[in-house]
């Protein structure tokens, strides 16, 4: 099938940031590395300027995940301009700031790309996740990086919520997805998987670059698990407490297909609980430590394929003009 | 060597929730209290979450690490205002399983713990003690799905900082790999599998069967090995290289690598030959170890059975030899 090429605005200012959790560690670690690297001469990129961002500081020097509130739960429309008191927590205090300097989210002043970096507890590979199916850019990044990386599994998940909705930091940008790396103990820096974030992070920026200067990107199908539904673990009514934890044979297995009637929990007593569900779904952020406050034993996903259609930067030219038309729209 | 006897042991503590955010002993125990188990036999156990604030929070400690707390020391310390929580709680417990060196403490203390590093199931015994030399011995007979090891720090008695210090004996039990805050069903139970098999142990002991002598192996803790940091900030400035990673107990000569710097550069093992262990445990890196050495060595362990009970005729023998 031969499609039109899109061609969408070149990407000049992309913002990489880390330590969003703050022990979520190849991020802190990859971003002050970054930043202490840019501070050499003669290595500047000029088709595209690279903000490197530590985003919740307290939390990195505390080595926590936040100090007040989850971060990156902070970037909806409405908690961005809601009002604030002297009992603000901290958190929501930075994602204003963090609007202001990569944002304002929804502006034309907003970054072009935001690549937000992450970890998890969960066996899940590199994924890049995104609130779009459809953003090209995000998806032509996503094939691009499954090619590079050809000996680890790479995966595009999709999270369908309006922009407004949006919660986390990377819906600041125009585009934006995050790099999650697992499994990694939160406070623990593996070498494998610092290396696996300082790949992706090289990469997506030689495709920004590429792309930049003109490069045509072919049209393609890409897989893409949209997420579904959350699975909370089962739940002592008394004191809330967890009675099971995942099941041995679910463990570790993030998007091996889960069908009905396969096991899910392994009880503390040793008894299985199994999927309940009638429709077979792809299983991801499995054992996830940073889930259990928010009641999420494994979130569970829809796969298909997402055509996505030959992409170029636009002209000088078509720029201009879809500015002309952006402002209008703006006004 | 010649046969040791000891006297029953019929009070066994077994702790979890001294690393709050360790949470297989956090769960076995909560489902031990739910079960309401108190007595195994002829062995009545006590169960205690150890570090309850800690727990709730599902952190390691909330002011300070309980399980450095249990020296001489920090136990005999008056208590003040200002005394971290921690502190507090080391003395409670002390008086609850303790008081450690008099005839009230517990016969057993077992503590129960996670590492982050790929250690399979360690049994850690501040002394060499031929009870949980035993025990070791019998639970590396009986598990087979993880590698069972033992590691001895070989500490005076004035030097003991840890809560299985506490009892007549004590070792903790060990498992990793499992990040914290997470609970793995596998590393859970191995968990419940070892202190099964330590309540059979005992139960046995105390009925009366002699266990036989031999050699076992151990791992004695010599030093620790901190990663590179930065001269400024104090920050690491590299990570354990990806050819040590997840190789605890494999031996590490000069020249291997053991660091991988954020820049890309490879440091080098320079020193004796030894094995490393806790290698990149989460909790090590505020207390400046990356990863632990030992060297390993074969102990000679006695045949052990239970003292018979002291009878009267045995009194008796006792007084005329006094009066003699």
């Amino acid at each position: 099938m031969e499609r039109k090429v899109v061609r969408l605005p070149g990407l000049s200012r992309i913002a990489v940031c880390g330590g969003t959790h703050g022990n979520e560690l190849s991020g802190v670690y990859l971003v002050r590395e970054l930043l202490k690297v840019e501070k050499k001469p003669g290595e500047e990129d000029e088709l595209a300027s690279v903000l490197m961002v530590l985003s919740n500081p307290r939390a990195v020097q505390q080595c926590r995940r936040y100090t007040e509130t989850d971060l990156n739960r902070c970037f909806t429309h409405a908690t961005l301009s809601g009002p604030l008191s002297d009992r603000t927590p901290y958190e929501i205090i930075r994602s204003r700031e963090l609007n202001s300097l990569l944002g304002p989210k929804g502006s034309s002043e907003a970054v072009d790309l935001v690549c937000d970096l992450h970890n998890t507890t969960a066996n899940m590979g590199l994924c890049l996740i995104a609130y779009s199916d459809c953003d090209w850019i995000c998806l032509h990044i996503f094939r691009y990086l499954q090619r590079q990386m050809p000996d680890i599994p790479v995966r595009y998940i999709h999270f369908n919520l309006p922009p407004k909705e949006a919660y986390s930091l990377e819906s600041v940008g125009k585009h934006g997805f995050a790099i999650e790396i697992g499994p990694q103990p939160h406070g623990v820096v593996r070498s494998n998987i610092y290396t696996m974030m300082k790949a992706g992070v090289q990469h997506m920026k030689d495709w920004v670059r590429l792309f930049n200067s003109g490069t045509i990107f072919e049209e393609g199908c890409v897989e893409v698990y949209t997420m579904v539904k959350n699975v909370d673990y089962p739940r002592d009514c008394d004191t809330h407490n967890i009675t099971a934890a995942i099941h041995p044979q679910l463990q570790d297995r993030d998007f091996c297909l889960l069908h009905p009637n396969d096991p899910l929990f392994q009880t503390f007593s040793g008894d299985t609980l199994r999927y309940k569900g009638t429709e077979p779904l792809y299983p991801f952020f499995i054992n996830e430590c940073a889930y259990y406050e928010k009641g999420i034993a494994l979130s569970l996903a829809r796969k298909r394929c997402v055509d996505i259609p030959p992409l170029q930067v636009q002209t000088e030219a078509e720029r201009q003009e879809s500015e002309r038309g952006f402002v209008s729209e703006e006004e | 060597m010649e046969h040791v006897s000891f006297p029953a042991l019929s009070r066994f503590a077994i702790c979890g929730g001294t690393h709050g955010n360790e949470m297989s002993g956090v769960h076995l125990v909560q489902e031990m209290q739910k079960q309401k188990i108190d007595k195994v036999g002829s062995v009545s156990i006590t169960t205690v979450i150890s570090n309850p604030r800690a727990t709730e929070a599902c952190r390691r400690y909330t002011e300070t690490d309980l399980n450095r707390c249990f020296t001489e020391a920090i136990l005999s310390a008056p208590i003040t205002d200002n005394t971290p929580y921690e502190v507090r709680r080391a003395q409670e417990l002390n008086a609850k399983l303790g008081p450690r060196g008099s005839q009230e403490a517990m016969d057993l203390v077992c503590d129960l713990h996670n590492t982050t590093a790929n250690m399979g199931l360690c049994l850690i015994s501040w002394t060499v003690d031929w009870i949980s030399l035993h025990i070791y011995k019998y639970i590396q007979r009986k598990i087979s799905s993880a590698p069972v090891r033992l590691i001895l720090l070989d500490l005076p008695p004035s030097k003991s900082y840890s809560q299985d210090s506490l009892g007549k004996h004590g070792f903790s039990i060990e498992i990793g790999p499992q990040p914290h805050g997470v609970v793995r069903a596998d590393i859970f139970n191995l968990m419940k599998e070892a202190v099964d098999q330590t309540i059979d142990w005992v139960q046995s002991f105390n009925s009366g069967d002699t266990f036989e002598g031999g050699e076992v192996e151990a791992f004695i803790h010599e030093k620790s090995i901190d990663y590179p940091r930065g001269p400024e900030t104090h920050e690491i400035t590299a990570t354990v290289h990806p050819q040590l990673q997840d190789n605890d107990f494999s031996l590490l000569q000069p020249g291997d690598p053991i660091f991988l710097s954020f820049s890309g550069e490879t440091i080098k093992y320079q020193g004796k030959e030894l094995h490393p262990y806790f290698v990149n445990e989460c909790a090590y890196y505020e207390k400046k170890i990356a990863f632990h050495l030992a060297r390993k060595v074969t102990v000679t362990i006695p045949s052990i059975s239970v003292q018979r009970e002291r009878g009267a005729a045995d009194i008796m023998d006792e007084q005329k030899i006094k009066l003699g």
